[in-house]
């Protein structure tokens, strides 16, 4: 595996040759820094840790400061891991959007959109309790019966109820990549992907 | 707008040159690009401009006939590589942006005044 962290910056539209429109997101990706190897030997796993995104010294804990140190780099705002990377990299390294190529194939993960407090009609999909006639007024958009009566005498556990939607960590998978602006960091893939604008995304291969 | 995405659009400049200028009123011939298997031929879509809308990638613009007493509306995507070019054939005054007022007209009462050239 291998990946590259960024920002969505927004969507627009490319024409492909043969006519059609693709809808498409630009994310700002890299450059990003190589703050920690883990290997085996040491931490049981092989890993790299990437930090994206510059951030004030003086908002910088110590111990992070002296993270940041080791690597000889700035303090970044964001840092993943990723386990199993392809490439050998080594600490202070730098990965850019040049990482990616026009036709590969890329999943994105970001945090979706907080939406609050919803119904089960919005957050589960449910169909809404039957129609508007027979002699009902209130409860459209209701979940229905929740359970049986004298047994079970419980509602069971993980039964879909309404509740806070969104803010969750979401991968799309396989979204082609359109464009590479090297020069701007820029990565144009193919569809939407999860977060507002200005949120953190990660691309991997 | 984002700059970055100022910048990616910024590649549609030159197909948004090669294009006239028109707007809502005007009578205009838009060759569209039809392919049937590996053939490709050209054909034309006559009619008066009803509407320009959105802005970017994804503009459009309405454009609307009446082929044997039927109306036909066509929107096309401004940007599309299926269209060919577009000629300006009359110049309307119109009085505003959106002619949906044409939909409920017919024969005589359907026409556009011709706008003086600039």
């Amino acid at each position: 595996m291998s990946g590259i962290i960024g920002k969505k910056i927004g969507m627009t539209s490319l024409y492909k040759a043969d006519g059609s429109a693709v809808a498409c997101t630009l994310i700002e990706a890299g450059p990003c820094v190589v703050t920690q190897v883990k290997t085996v030997e040491k931490e049981g796993y092989s890993a790299i840790q990437l930090g994206y995104g510059e951030k004030k010294e003086k908002h910088t804990t110590k111990s992070l400061l002296g993270h940041f140190k080791k690597a000889n780099t700035t303090p970044k705002k964001k840092l993943v891991e990723f386990r199993e990377f392809e490439n050998t990299m080594n600490l202070g390294d730098t990965i850019t959007s040049e990482l990616f190529a026009e036709g590969d194939f890329v999943d994105a993960i970001g945090t979706s959109k907080g939406k609050g407090f919803q119904g089960v009609v919005k957050r589960h999909g449910f169909g809404g309790v039957g129609g508007q006639t027979h002699g009902q007024h209130n409860r459209g958009r209701h979940p229905g019966s929740i359970g049986a009566c004298s047994f079970p005498s419980r509602v069971f556990k993980g039964l879909r109820m309404a509740g806070r939607t969104g803010g969750n960590r979401v991968k799309v998978q396989n979204l082609q990549v359109l464009k590479v602006y090297s020069d701007k960091n820029l990565i144009v893939v193919s569809g939407s992907i999860p977060g507002a604008k200005n949120s953190y995304v990660i691309l991997e291969k | 707008m984002n700059e970055l995405i100022k910048f990616v659009e910024a590649e549609n400049a030159a197909r948004r040159a090669e294009l006239p200028v028109f707007s809502a009123g005007d009578t205009i011939n838009v060759h569209v690009k039809i392919r049937e298997g590996n053939k490709e031929r050209i054909q034309v879509f006559q009619g008066t401009v009803i509407q320009r809308k959105n802005s970017g990638a994804g503009e459009s613009f309405t454009v609307r006939k009446v082929s044997n007493g039927v109306g036909v509306e066509r929107i096309f995507p401004l940007l599309s590589p299926n269209i060919d070019k577009i000629e300006v054939l009359r110049l309307g005054k119109v009085r505003r942006a959106r002619l949906f007022y044409l939909r409920g007209k017919q024969g005589k009462a359907a026409r556009v005044k011709e706008a003086k050239k600039k």
